[in-house]
């Protein structure tokens, strides 16, 4: 799968710049063998660092976030359930760019009006839009993995004295992880490739590298073709994480 | 309260599902001691009669009475009760993902504080007591049906509970493993625990049964000792479910 990808991606790279007339591929602004050719490069792949760190922040506060909206959502009171299905619902209709722009730019404005005085970064502005955006989807997700558990569970559980969340915690818990861990992670891939929106707002991750190289250079092809390459690597090895973990939970599969 | 030898009390409890009635006006006394077996077909409400007494099933009117404790509809109360009740499920229920002995002493480290040296001396008598001690490292999905349900009813023994509700335990056993559990079962009911047994397993019922509740429709029907229940049923829908369940 992954080997076919790249043969694929290579080949039209290749066939595109050797078929197209004179001009329309200029590989020399990413040519290693020139000092500025190396530099852009060089200028381009520092973007990865801040692109991780930015989905792993985004992706562990949507893990916990999503725990706090999935549980009250599954109780058995209507009042309790309600404001989780609301958030779910709210949330998930929001296009994450309006809602970068929101709290970046409109968040701080609340926060000085009530007399906060808290800036937010580019960094911390992303991460947050990120992660409140995606924990709906977690939240789902949770819910699903624990809903499959029998509720014969549950009983048993009260009838040895547990209580609400002593069930959850060594009951429920480690065995809907199983189920909730693959697509979790894959929602750790959706992460990483919406993180290019946090470009807009000024992070220098890897989006961000790629326009200011475009605006220098007017190699929008090369530079951007590159980055599309770099997203590929990062999600590839993502997914080959997740392949191994959902072989690793399907072979420890009891019962 | 007003019996300290009473165990279980029911004053006139009703619940619905949704428009089903499935428990209908339950007038029962069961004293402390007492070996009840509960039998009648199925949808009559044998099971919500039991899942009411530790609050698994919330009774819509009425009064239930546990041990001087009233089962009411705070959730809070489930703990409370059920660390006087314990309870053994057609599908045995075990926790999957832990071993034997990790199922037993879950519930006494957790819920009632126990050193795990203690909880594991306690799992380990009581797996001798239904015979399976050598299996106490093993996942529940390693065992048979017979044996699942054993280290089930040592699950809830473990809680050392004053009250035992046992819910058709043997019904999703295949045949030859049924009575390896009965036997348990009536091993148990040697002892001065409160037992209360929906089963069909009327050789059981004969041997271990101080009385027989008969339900149909979410109503007692009838009830008597096993002796009277058996040879002199006094209605006519008990002598045909009877007349059914004894033909084979």
């Amino acid at each position: 799968m992954k080997k076919k990808a790249f043969i694929i991606v290579a080949l039209f790279l290749v066939v595109g710049g050797c078929s197209s007339p004179p001009g329309t591929w200029g590989w020399y602004v990413i040519d290693p063998s020139t000092q500025n050719g190396w530099n852009n490069i060089r200028f381009l792949l520092s973007g990865f660092s801040a692109t991780i760190k930015l989905s792993v922040l985004a992706a562990l506060l949507s893990i916990l976030i999503g725990l706090v909206v999935a549980l009250p959502g599954m109780s058995l009171s209507r009042w309790v359930r309600l404001p989780s299905r609301i958030y779910v619902e709210f949330i998930r209709a929001i296009p994450l760019l309006p809602m970068l722009f929101w709290v970046f730019y409109g968040l701080p404005v609340i926060l000085k009006s009530l007399g906060l005085n808290i800036p937010i970064d580019p960094f911390w502005g992303a991460a947050i839009t990120l992660a409140i955006s995606d924990s709906a989807f977690t939240a789902e997700i949770y819910r699903g993995g624990i809903q499959s558990i029998e509720k014969g569970q549950t009983e048993a559980a009260r009838t040895v004295g547990l209580n609400y969340l002593q069930t959850m915690l060594y009951v429920i818990l480690p065995q809907a992880l199983r189920r909730i861990l693959p697509p979790l992670a894959n929602q750790f891939i959706y992460i990483v490739k919406m993180s290019a929106f946090a470009s807009v707002i000024g992070m220098q991750e890897l989006t961000r590298r790629a326009n200011e190289v475009v605006v220098s250079e007017y190699r929008p092809l090369e530079v951007y073709s590159l980055l599309i390459l770099e997203y590929l690597v990062l999600v590839l090895i993502i997914s080959s994480g997740v392949r191994w973990l959902e072989r690793k939970m399907g072979s420890d599969q009891r019962r | 309260m007003a019996n300290a030898n009473l165990a279980v009390e029911f004053k006139k409890v009703n619940k619905w599902f949704d428009d089903f009635h499935v428990l209908k006006d339950i007038d029962l006394k069961i004293s402390t001691g007492e070996k009840i077996v509960i039998c009648g077909p199925s949808g009559s409400g044998k099971s919500t009669l039991v899942r009411c007494v530790n609050n698994l099933e919330r009774h819509n009117s009425g009064t239930i009475v546990v041990h001087g404790k009233e089962v009411n509809n705070k959730l809070s109360r489930v703990s409370e009760i059920s660390s006087e009740v314990g309870m053994v499920f057609q599908q045995f229920n075990l926790f999957p993902h832990l071993t034997v002995k990790e199922n037993l002493i879950l519930g006494p480290m957790k819920a009632r504080g126990l050193s795990k040296k203690e909880a594991e001396e306690r799992a380990m008598k009581l797996l001798e007591r239904v015979k399976i001690p050598e299996q106490v490292n093993k996942y529940p999905h390693q065992l048979s049906g017979g044996q699942q349900q054993r280290v089930a009813i040592a699950r809830s023994l473990c809680m050392e509970p004053k009250i035992m509700l046992f819910d058709e335990p043997t019904s999703a056993l295949d045949p030859e493993m049924i009575a390896e559990v009965l036997d348990v079962i009536i091993d148990l009911a040697q002892e001065g625990i409160t037992m209360i047994v929906v089963t069909h397993e009327m050789g059981f019922a004969k041997k271990a049964a101080d009385r027989m509740i008969f339900m149909d429709e979410g109503r007692i029907v009838e009830t008597g000792t096993p002796d009277n229940f058996f040879n002199n049923p006094e209605t006519e829908r008990c002598k045909l479910f009877l007349e059914q369940i004894l033909q084979h």
